[in-house]
C-alpha cells in the first residue's frame, strides 16, 4: 500500500455520513460531467462540421476573407481555456468553501 | 547526404502529425551552414539551465525532492505544464502546415487543446488527492500493488518510449538543420543535457527548465507575432486578405485560370486535404483529447503543488498559455505566407521552403528580427526539445524506481536513500537508450509515435485511472488486465494501419482502415476493466470493492493528502 497516515476512521464516518458532504460530492459530481460532456460534445460537433461540410466552413464572414472556419476554430481556442475558467472558478470558489467549512465542523 | 537529410526532414515535418497528413511534404532540404549566433544563444540558455540545475541539486536530498522538487505554485505550474507539452515539432510544424496550406493547422492544435479541460473534470484534483510521486500512486490506491502498478509502470515506459523515440530523432534533425551540428553530436548534447538536468537536479530542475523554456517561446512567438501584425496594420482581416492574395497569385503564376486561381488562394481559409475519413478525424480528435489524461509526465506534474486547488489551477494556466500559443501559431502560418512567399532568400522558385519544409517560422523570424532573432528562435527550438525530453525521462525514471523497486520490490518497504539511488541509475540508462534509440532510428519514419503514444495513453491509463477513480466495482484484475487489453488493442490496431502496416512493412492494404485506434481501442479499455472486474470472484476483489468508500473520501476532500514538502 501506498504509507499512509493512521487513518482516523471515526472522523471519516462522520463526514461521509454528513449530508453536506454527499451534497457537495454530488453537485460537483454533476457539473464537473456536464462540463465534460460539453466539451466532447463540442469537439465531436466541431470536427465532425470539418468532416461532413468543409465548403461551409470555407464560406467567408461579412464578404472579406475571414471564414467561418477561421471564426469557430478561434471560438474554439477561447472556449477551451474558458469552459476551464469556469470550472476553476466554481471548484476553488463555492465547492472549496462548502469543504472547509465542513472538515472544519468535524474535527 | 542531402537524401537522408531529406529524409530526416520529412520524418521530423511528420512528427507531431497525425498520420493522415503527409503527401503534402516533400522537398528538397539543404543543411545550414553552422549558425554561430544560435549557438551562443542556445550556450546561454545551457548555462542558465545549468546554473538552476546546481542550486537544485544542492536541495534534491529527498525522494520527495527528487519527485516532486519540493513544491511549486499552481502558476508556475501550470507555465511548466505549458512548456512540457508545447513541442518544437508543434511550433515548426504547425506553423509550416498553415504556411503550406492554410487552415489545416489550426485544427490540430485544437485537438491537442481540448485534452486538458477533460484532465481537468476528471482526474485532477482526485489524483492530487490520493497521489504522492506517480499516478500509479492513484491507480493502485486500494489495489494489490503488484499487478496494477506492474501494469502502469510498462504502460508508462511504452508511452514514453515512443514518444521520446521522436523528440530524439527530431531533435537530431533539428539541431542539425538549424545548427549545422551532425546528427549524432546533437543527439549525444540533447541525451547528455537531459540526464544532467535529471540526475542532479530532478524534478527542480525539470520544473525549471520547462518555466524557463515556456516563457522563452512565448516572448519569442509573441514578438514574432506583433511584427506579422505591425506589417498588416494589425488587422486581421488584412492579415488574411493578403495571405489569400499571395497564394493567388502563386496559383496564377502555375498557369492557372485567373478563376481557378482565385479558388485557391481562397482555400487556405477552409479545411482542406487534413481530415478525410470522418471515422479517422474522430478517432484522432479522441486520441488527442483522451490521451492527454493518460500522458505519465504530464500527470506527474500534479504532485509538484500542494493540494487539488493548486492543481486545478495549474491547469488553467496551463491551458491559458498552450491555447494562446496555438494562437499565436496560427497568426505566424500566416504571416509567413505574406511575408516571406516571394523573397527569393527563404523559398525556391517553385515556392518551397529553402532548408526544409518545417523552417517557415525560422524564415519569418529571420524576415523580422534578423540574424540575432533567428538565432533567439533556433535557440528556443533547441530549448523546448530539452524541456520536453527532461520530463519524459523523469517520469519513465520514478516508474521504474518508485512503481517497480520500492513498491513491487521491496513492497514498500525500501529505503529512501535507496530508491534516489535507483532513480538515478534509471536516469543514466534511460539516457543512454534514449541516444541510442535515436540513433537506431534516424532513418526510420516516426511519424507515427506521438499519435501512437497519446493513443497508448488514452486507451490503458485513462480508462485504468477514471474506472478506478470513479467505479466501487473496479478490481486488481479489471484494472490489470482490462488496461492491458486497452494498451494492446491500442498498439495492434496501430500495426495493422495504414501507417504501419503499409508505410513500414509494405502491404498493399491496411487490415484497420483508420488512421487512428483510438475511436475503437478506448472502449475496448473500458469494457475490459468493466468485464473482467464484474466478473473477477476472488477474495482480493472483495477487498479491492471494500476499499472504495476509504478511496472515495480522500480523493474528494484531500484528508490524509501528501503534499511535495513532506518528507
Amino acid at each position: 500500500m501506498t504509507p499512509h497516515s493512521v487513518p482516523d476512521t471515526a472522523r471519516e464516518a462522520r463526514i461521509t455520513t454528513d449530508p453536506r458532504y454527499r451534497a457537495l460530492v454530488r453537485d460537483r459530481q454533476r457539473f464537473s460531467w456536464t462540463l465534460t460532456a460539453i466539451t466532447v460534445i463540442v469537439y465531436t460537433s466541431f470536427i465532425s462540421l470539418i468532416a461532413f461540410d468543409k465548403p461551409l466552413m470555407a464560406q467567408p464572414i461579412a464578404g472579406g476573407a475571414t471564414s467561418i472556419a477561421v471564426v469557430l476554430g478561434v471560438a474554439m481556442l477561447v472556449g477551451t481555456v474558458v469552459i476551464c475558467a469556469v470550472y476553476v472558478w466554481r471548484a476553488n470558489g463555492s465547492y472549496d468553501a462548502r469543504l472547509a467549512a465542513l472538515l472544519e465542523s468535524i474535527a | 547526404m542531402t537524401a537522408r537529410l531529406a529524409r530526416g526532414a520529412l520524418a521530423f515535418a511528420l512528427l507531431g502529425w497525425a498520420s493522415v497528413a503527409n503527401a503534402a511534404l516533400s522537398g528538397a532540404v539543404v543543411a545550414r551552414s553552422t549558425n554561430w549566433t544560435a549557438i551562443l544563444m542556445f550556450l546561454g540558455f545551457v548555462g542558465i539551465t545549468l546554473w538552476v540545475t546546481a542550486a537544485a541539486a544542492r536541495r534534491t536530498r529527498t525522494v520527495s525532492d527528487f519527485y516532486t522538487g519540493g513544491g511549486i505554485t499552481g502558476f508556475q505550474n501550470g507555465l511548466a505544464m505549458a512548456g512540457d507539452y508545447c513541442s518544437a515539432a508543434s511550433f515548426l510544424g504547425i506553423t509550416s502546415q498553415i504556411f503550406n496550406d492554410g487552415y489545416d493547422g489550426l485544427i490540430y492544435a485544437i485537438g491537442f487543446l481540448v485534452g486538458w479541460p477533460i484532465v481537468l473534470f476528471l482526474v485532477a484534483e482526485k489524483l492530487r488527492n490520493l497521489g504522492r510521486f506517480t499516478f500509479a500512486d492513484v491507480a493502485s490506491y486500494r489495489f494489490l500493488q503488484g499487478p496494477v502498478r506492474s501494469f502502469s509502470a510498462v504502460s508508462t515506459l511504452l508511452v514514453v518510449s515512443f514518444y521520446l523515440i521522436a523528440q530524439m530523432v527530431g531533435a537530431g534533425q533539428l539541431i542539425q538543420l538549424l545548427f549545422g551540428l551532425p546528427y549524432l553530436y546533437a543527439i549525444i548534447v540533447v541525451g547528455g543535457l537531459m540526464m544532467v538536468y535529471v540526475l542532479f537536479g530532478g524534478m527542480r530542475a525539470t520544473s525549471w527548465v520547462q518555466i524557463i523554456k515556456a516563457v522563452m517561446l512565448l516572448c519569442g512567438a509573441t514578438f514574432l507575432v506583433l511584427g506579422v501584425m505591425s506589417h498588416v496594420g494589425f488587422s486581421f482581416e488584412t492579415l488574411f486578405a493578403r495571405a489569400v492574395a499571395v497564394k493567388t497569385r502563386l496559383a496564377l503564376e502555375t498557369g492557372l485560370s485567373p478563376a481557378d486561381a482565385a479558388a485557391k488562394g481562397r482555400a487556405i481559409m477552409g479545411p482542406g486535404g487534413f481530415i478525410k475519413d470522418p471515422i479517422s478525424a474522430l478517432s484522432f480528435g479522441f486520441a488527442l483529447m483522451l490521451g492527454t489524461a493518460g500522458l505519465p509526465h504530464i500527470l506527474m506534474r500534479f504532485f509538484t503543488v500542494p493540494d487539488a486547488r493548486e492543481a486545478r489551477k495549474s491547469i488553467l494556466w496551463a491551458t491559458v498559455w498552450i491555447g494562446y500559443f496555438y494562437a499565436l501559431t496560427f497568426i505566424l502560418g500566416f504571416g509567413a505566407i505574406v511575408l516571406i512567399s516571394f523573397n527569393p532568400a527563404y523559398v525556391d522558385g517553385a515556392g518551397a521552403l529553402l532548408g526544409g519544409n518545417n523552417m517557415a517560422v525560422m524564415h519569418l523570424a529571420h524576415a523580422i528580427g534578423g540574424n540575432l532573432f533567428l538565432g533567439f528562435i533556433s535557440a528556443v527550438a533547441f530549448a523546448t526539445i530539452l524541456a520536453v525530453v527532461a520530463g519524459l525521462t523523469l517520469s519513465a525514471a520514478s516508474a521504474i524506481s518508485h512503481d517497480i523497486y520500492a513498491s513491487v520490490i521491496r513492497k514498500g518497504h525500501a529505503e529512501p536513500a535507496k530508491e534516489l539511488r535507483v532513480s538515478r541509475i534509471t536516469t543514466v540508462l534511460l539516457g543512454i537508450a534514449a541516444i541510442i534509440l535515436g540513433i537506431i532510428f534516424q532513418k526510420q519514419n516516426v511519424a507515427f509515435m506521438v499519435s501512437l503514444a497519446f493513443a497508448l495513453a488514452a486507451s490503458g491509463n485513462f480508462p485504468v485511472l477514471v474506472m478506478s477513480l470513479l467505479w466501487k466495482g473496479c478490481t486488481t484484475q479489471g484494472a490489470a488486465w482490462g488496461g492491458a487489453i486497452g494498451l494492446l488493442s491500442a498498439f495492434g490496431l496501430t500495426v495493422l494501419s495504414p501507417v504501419i502496416w503499409v508505410a513500414v512493412f509494405g502491404f498493399e492494404h491496411a487490415i484497420f482502415p483508420y488512421s487512428s485506434p483510438a475511436l475503437f481501442s478506448v472502449p475496448a479499455g473500458f469494457v475490459a476493466i468493466w468485464l473482467i472486474s464484474t466478473l473477477d470472484r476472488s477474495p482480493r476483489a472483495a477487498i479491492d470493492r471494500a476499499g472504495y468508500p476509504a478511496q472515495r473520501v480522500r480523493s474528494e476532500t484531500g484528508i490524509d493528502v501528501h503534499r511535495p514538502a513532506d518528507h
